[in-house]
């Protein structure tokens, strides 16, 4: 199947698998776990995974992750619809808040039309569902040069950009 | 107006070729309509009964003569040749071709116009008094505030999809015009004893299934604040406004259900973390906004509204339109016009395109080129100078839109009901119709004296039904047509909800029923200046409805 994984522009293989049980899941791999399950035992994922990733739903509170950010490469978070705008402020706290440095990868209903403000707030992959153009979805990442706001992509809102 | 820079209009240009995009992927099969939709929707394009409706926006009601030129052109090129002005300051075009609205939004962005965020689960254009700038009683100009809250909801990334439509509106005049406690935020600009400038914040008032009144959460926020506060607002409501049922989705549910308390003290606490960040205002960005909004070459004079009126003391049609249609403007020897788009056989806030075409003429003859349009569906020529007040009404007589009816009975505003409107239970305007050629007689209005009527074809009270002292909505009773009506309800600082009277009424019953209303007002009233609601808020609703449904009406329960 073709990769629907966007990296930094560009379509990239998915090194990540999801796990449920740290004493079933591959030694050293990637292993992307729900808030629930990582919650549950955070060391035994950080001793056993190579990597270690949080799957967030929209309801998730990010502030519970606050204590590892520093150890997780991905945070994915899930539009179960593209209308269900909730992960968008998820990002936003995760960002700018709390110093999330790492992956931060849109998941579910996610395709072209909100590539750009998904940017905008933070992610920077986006898992596209199926059936997408992805190469025609990478360019909806410059469909504005400008915007107005305080976003994660340009910390300063556009008036104060204007004083420069 | 503000006039865009570079950067305003390259935001709209590239706007345009998205909608292009997304219109091309639907119509080759590769967008869905279930994803076309809300992309559409945030557009402003709605499918409609007969055809789409494309809501153009007008930022708070104010626009050019050369923009009014423009929506003229658009109306006899892609419509059958009228536009209708919405309870939101906005415009609706009923007619245009799916395949034609990328082309629209091209033609609409070379005059600096746009359908951004008609319509949608996401913030709408913001709305203040359609007298700002120009109002007499008017403390504090909110047209900078509300271009910057314009600029900072358009395509804002975190906001794009919240649980339900949002909508603000800002007031700066002694008299609320612009209803502020009833929308999801409302802002009245308001001063602190040092004399700074600052916000009242109301949040969770609206009209619709649920009519709430809003709650003041924060009795002053500094000027500087508002973006960094509206951030902290809409993030509580984008993270835990309920998305599991439509009705139950707008904010004022959530600041209903958690209590107004909880609901300020969640917002203080995101707004800690925000405050003094980026999003804090600077005095260069106020001083930009002002200087393009246009400041107008004013020559004041000693004329007067009386001096008008003593000049043509013969004439009663001139003194009657100056009476209702004309007020002071706070530039002295100019005044503010209301041109009426509520004449009796056309419907309430309609205009053709030659109409359009006419009164942009006239904006630029008798004043700056700029208009405004109220949310009572009239436009506002706000730059009269007085001495040509005698040649207005003439040409406003000749466009049919001298009506002196400002405030009375047939200044009704309405909906486009289900005469267009696929969510309506029932139509509006045959309704507006009637009650116009009932009360058609001028004496006969100016003798009832200030009475909104307002008329929604359904619970979404785009029409403002709750609101008016007589509130008429449509309801759909297996099937067909009814009418619920409510008296007592009043906008402005006073806001409140009307009550409904009885059951639910046939389209035919309802000239009826507001006649005898009317007639048992005009009874009951202690003196002239004793308006119909103000009766109502005297006696009550009982004498108004046994007037309609005579004694037995007691021992019945209300219907729907
Ligand atoms: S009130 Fe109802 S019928 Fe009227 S325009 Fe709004 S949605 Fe349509």
């Amino acid at each position: 199947m073709a990769s629907r994984l966007i990296q930094n522009r560009q379509l990239s293989e998915d090194t990540w698998q999801v796990a449920t049980d740290p004493t079933q899941a591959p030694a050293g791999a990637n292993l992307l776990i729900s808030l629930a399950d990582w919650l549950a035992q955070p060391q035994a994922w950080l001793d056993h995974a190579g990597r270690a990733g949080v799957a967030l739903q929209p309801t998730d509170d990010p502030v519970g992750l606050q204590p590892w950010l520093a150890q997780l490469a991905l945070i994915t978070v899930n539009f179960p619809a593209f209308t269900d705008g909730r992960g968008y402020s998820i990002a936003r706290l995760l960002r700018e808040r709390h110093g999330y440095a790492g992956q931060l990868r849109a998941v579910g209903d996610v395709f072209k039309d909100q590539l750009f403000y998904l940017s905008r707030v933070g992610f920077d992959a986006f898992l596209l569902r199926e059936g997408e153009d992805a190469q025609d979805a990478i360019s909806a990442l410059d469909t504005f040069t400008e915007a107005y706001q305080v976003s994660v992509d340009r910390p300063e809102p556009l008036f104060r950009r204007r004083l420069g | 107006m503000y006039f865009y820079d570079e950067i305003d209009q390259r935001i709209v240009d590239e706007r345009v070729a998205q909608f292009r995009d997304q219109t091309r992927r639907y119509l080759a099969g590769t967008l869905s309509e279930e994803d076309f939709r809300p992309h559409r929707l945030q557009n402003g394009l709605y499918i409609q009964r007969h055809a789409p409706m494309l809501r153009v926006a007008i930022p708070y009601g104010v626009l050019s003569s050369r923009q009014l030129r423009m929506l003229a052109q658009i109306a006899r090129r892609y419509d059958r040749g009228f536009g209708h002005f919405t309870t939101r300051q906005n415009i609706q075009f009923n007619w245009p071709k799916l395949e034609d609205v990328p082309d629209i939004l091209a033609d609409l962005a070379t005059v600096q116009m746009h359908a951004i965020q008609t319509s949608g689960n996401c913030i709408r254009n913001t709305t203040t008094d359609h007298f700002a700038g120009v109002a007499g009683d008017e403390q504090i100009d909110p047209r900078p505030y509300c271009e910057l809250i314009r600029q900072w909801s358009t395509f804002h990334p975190e906001f794009a999809f919240l649980p339900r439509k949002f909508k603000i509106a800002v007031n700066g005049a002694t008299h609320d015009r612009a209803a502020t406690r009833v929308h999801d935020i409302g802002l009245d600009l308001v001063r602190d004893a040092q004399g700074a400038i600052g916000y009242r914040v109301l949040v969770g008032g609206g009209l619709g299934r649920t009519p709430l009144i809003g709650h003041v959460i924060r009795e002053f926020l500094p000027e500087q604040h508002l973006l960094s506060y509206l951030d902290a607002v809409l993030r509580v409501y984008n993270r835990f406004g309920r998305r599991d049922n439509k009705y139950k989705a707008r904010i004022k549910i959530l600041v209903k259900e958690l209590t107004p308390a909880k609901f300020r003290a969640a917002v203080e606490e995101e707004w800690a973390h925000l405050i003094d960040g980026p999003a804090t205002l600077v005095p260069e960005e106020l001083a930009r906004i002002r200087s393009r909004i246009a400041v107008h070459d004013y020559q004041p004079s000693a004329l007067t509204l009386a001096d008008a009126a003593a000049q043509r003391s013969d004439d009663a049609a001139f003194l009657r339109w100056l009476q209702r249609n004309v007020i002071a403007h706070k530039v002295s020897g100019y005044a503010c016009v209301t041109l009426s788009l509520k004449s009796t056989g056309v419907a309430p806030g309609d205009l053709g395109d030659s109409g359009l075409d006419a009164v942009a003429e006239l904006a630029d003859r008798y004043g700056f080129g700029e208009l405004r349009v109220s949310h009572e569906q009239n436009l506002i020529l706000p730059d009269v100078p007085v001495q040509h007040l005698g040649a207005v009404h003439t040409a406003a007589q000749a466009l049919g839109l001298a009506q002196p009816n400002i405030g009375l009975i047939t200044n009704i505003i309405a909906c486009p009901g289900g005469d267009y409107c696929s969510l309506a239970n029932a139509r509006s305007i045959p309704v507006a119709q009637a009650l116009q050629e009932r009360f058609d007689n001028l004496d006969y209005q100016y003798d009832i004296g200030e009475l909104d009527l307002n008329i929604s074809g359904c619970m979404n009270a785009c029409g403002h039904h709750h609101v008016g002292h007589i509130g008429i909505l449509g309801v759909d009773k297996h099937g067909e047509e009814f009418y619920q009506v409510t008296i007592g309800g009043a906008q402005s600082a006073t806001a409140a909800l009307g009550r409904v009277i009885g059951p639910s009424l046939r389209q035919d019953e309802v000239p009826d029923a507001v006649e005898r209303m009317i007639q048992r007002y005009l009874s009951l009233r202690d003196s002239e200046v004793e308006r119909f609601v103000d009766v109502v808020q005297r006696l009550g609703i009982e004498p108004f409805k046994e007037s309609v449904y005579g004694l037995k009406a007691h021992s019945e329960s209300p219907a729907v």
